[in-house]
């Protein structure tokens, strides 16, 4: 398992694809089919939040287990889910555009500036683009590996803008079970590399 | 199945909310905080044999079963809106009468300034009880003058028939110019008093959910804007939201409120 040939790699990655992309599969033709209930755009919205940070989470993961089981191919995966969480980000955005807001820029903006949990979801979006848009080799090459390391370093912000997001929208409604859960995960991802980082210097 | 004769002052020419969606979109935390869960839950809530007590500041305390509450003035379907707090909104026909027979029958004293409704609080019936994210059993509140507006209706079906379980069965409190949490599900006991009393969500947020939560476009929520709202089953995919309208539409109740700031007494 440590491991892999180009060939197997490749498989794998075919594999990730097709599966990071059935929630997606799922969204649509549960909406053409009636299958989300009765309220889908709800449905969706908070659907695509949680595949959202489910990716973030996954993508976080990488570093960590490639470290602790020496898979060292795992990095190899790292970026295509990287891209799957600015996707679903970029769904979850586009649905309150859409559906709450039916495109109206100005009116977003308002709700935007004015609701904290909207606010901190909006820039954990946005900073989550310049990520997406400098995931190929070419990018890196341009920026210089240190340039890109420390760009890409922002998802630890990112990340946890995220979840605030998270959190902030459920205190109105009292229930915290799920977005602590994402809080545990991620202080623990997040809480491994500081640990790993004192004892390099120490 | 529940006999009733339609009210026409009530009998709305808006679009119905489906059957499905009234009876598996559902807000009733004592069966789970997603709202799909109490559809799937509450088949465990036992109705009867249910009894209501009525008590507090009044000349004539009783305890009335559910037969005896059947009974006591003639059922009407009524069409009310619905809106949530949360900003979607049902139009469903339901079944029942004013609030106001029933307070009328215990004679409030003149101490009488508000009505508090207390719902079941039973671990065995009711799983999502164990988790505190309210505080038990659920409470709710009216001042008297608008729980004696005929508007305030003491429910005990919908759609032709008595309240599944999920709806707040048996016999629960349908409030139309207020976000839904004010109305009171699976009461078993109403108590008159002369203070205001602790009202669940009051309690768990004040700064979110207060006392009167009248339906109201101009004061939002903290979390959310108040001036739209989505009817189940037809807005937002391809038409935007519908404004929200000021006592959800019910302008009848605006003489209840005359001279108060509603954005103090929100």
């Amino acid at each position: 398992m440590n491991q892999l040939s180009a060939r197997q790699l490749f498989w794998l990655k075919l594999c990730i694809f097709v599966v990071a992309s059935l929630p997606f599969a799922r969204l649509v033709i549960a909406t053409m089919y009636d299958g989300l209930g009765a309220n889908p755009l709800e449905f969706i919205t908070r659907n695509t939040g949680d595949w959202t940070l489910y990716f973030l989470c996954i993508t976080l993961a990488i570093t960590p287990a490639r470290k602790l089981l020496q898979w060292h191919w795992l990095i190899r995966l790292r970026r295509m889910l990287g891209l799957f969480s600015f996707f679903y980000a970029a769904c979850h955005f586009l649905t309150f555009l859409w559906f709450d807001h039916f495109f109206e820029i100005e009116e977003m903006w308002r709700d935007v500036v004015k609701r904290p949990f909207i606010t901190v979801g909006f820039i954990a979006f946005v900073m989550l683009i310049p990520l997406a848009m400098s995931s190929s080799n070419w990018a890196i090459r341009i920026m210089g590996g240190k340039t890109w390391q420390l760009l890409h370093r922002s998802v630890y912000i990112i990340v946890p803008l995220g979840v605030l997001h998270y959190v902030w929208m459920r205190a109105g409604k009292n229930n915290f079970t799920q977005p602590l859960v994402f809080a545990a995960i991620v202080s623990l991802l997040l809480g491994i590399r500081l640990y790993w980082r004192l004892k390099k210097t120490v | 199945k529940l006999a009733a004769t339609i009210n026409p002052a009530y009998a709305s020419n808006e679009k119905k909310t489906a059957y499905k969606d009234v009876t598996s979109y559902n807000n009733f935390y004592e069966f789970g905080t997603d709202k799909d869960e109490p559809a799937v839950n509450a088949h465990t809530l036992k109705t009867r044999p249910w009894t209501v007590s009525i008590e507090g500041e009044v000349n004539k305390p009783m305890v009335l079963d559910l037969d005896a509450l059947l009974k006591l003035a003639p059922i009407e379907e009524r069409v009310y809106r619905l809106r949530c707090v949360e900003g979607w909104s049902m139009v469903i026909p339901w079944l029942g009468y004013s609030l106001s027979n029933l307070l009328k029958k215990v004679e409030p004293n003149s101490n009488a300034r508000y009505v508090e409704f207390i719902s079941l609080a039973d671990k065995k019936q009711m799983p999502a009880i164990r988790f505190p994210v309210l505080q038990w059993p659920y409470t709710e509140g009216l001042r008297i003058d608008e729980a004696m507006h005929p508007l305030t209706l003491l429910t005990l079906g919908l759609y032709g028939e008595v309240l599944p379980n999920q709806n707040g069965a048996p016999v629960r409190l349908t409030v139309p110019w207020k976000y839904g949490f004010k109305s009171a599900k699976s009461i078993v006991k109403i108590r008159v008093t002369k203070d205001l009393p602790k009202t669940s969500w009051n309690v768990a947020n004040p700064s979110e959910y207060g006392f009167y939560s009248n339906v109201n476009p101009e004061v939002d929520h903290p979390r959310w804007s108040q001036a739209s709202e989505r009817r189940i089953g037809e807005d937002g995919f391809l038409s935007r939201k519908r404004k929200t309208l000021m006592f959800n539409g019910y302008n009848e109740v605006a003489s209840l409120y005359a001279g108060m700031d509603l954005k103090k007494f929100y």
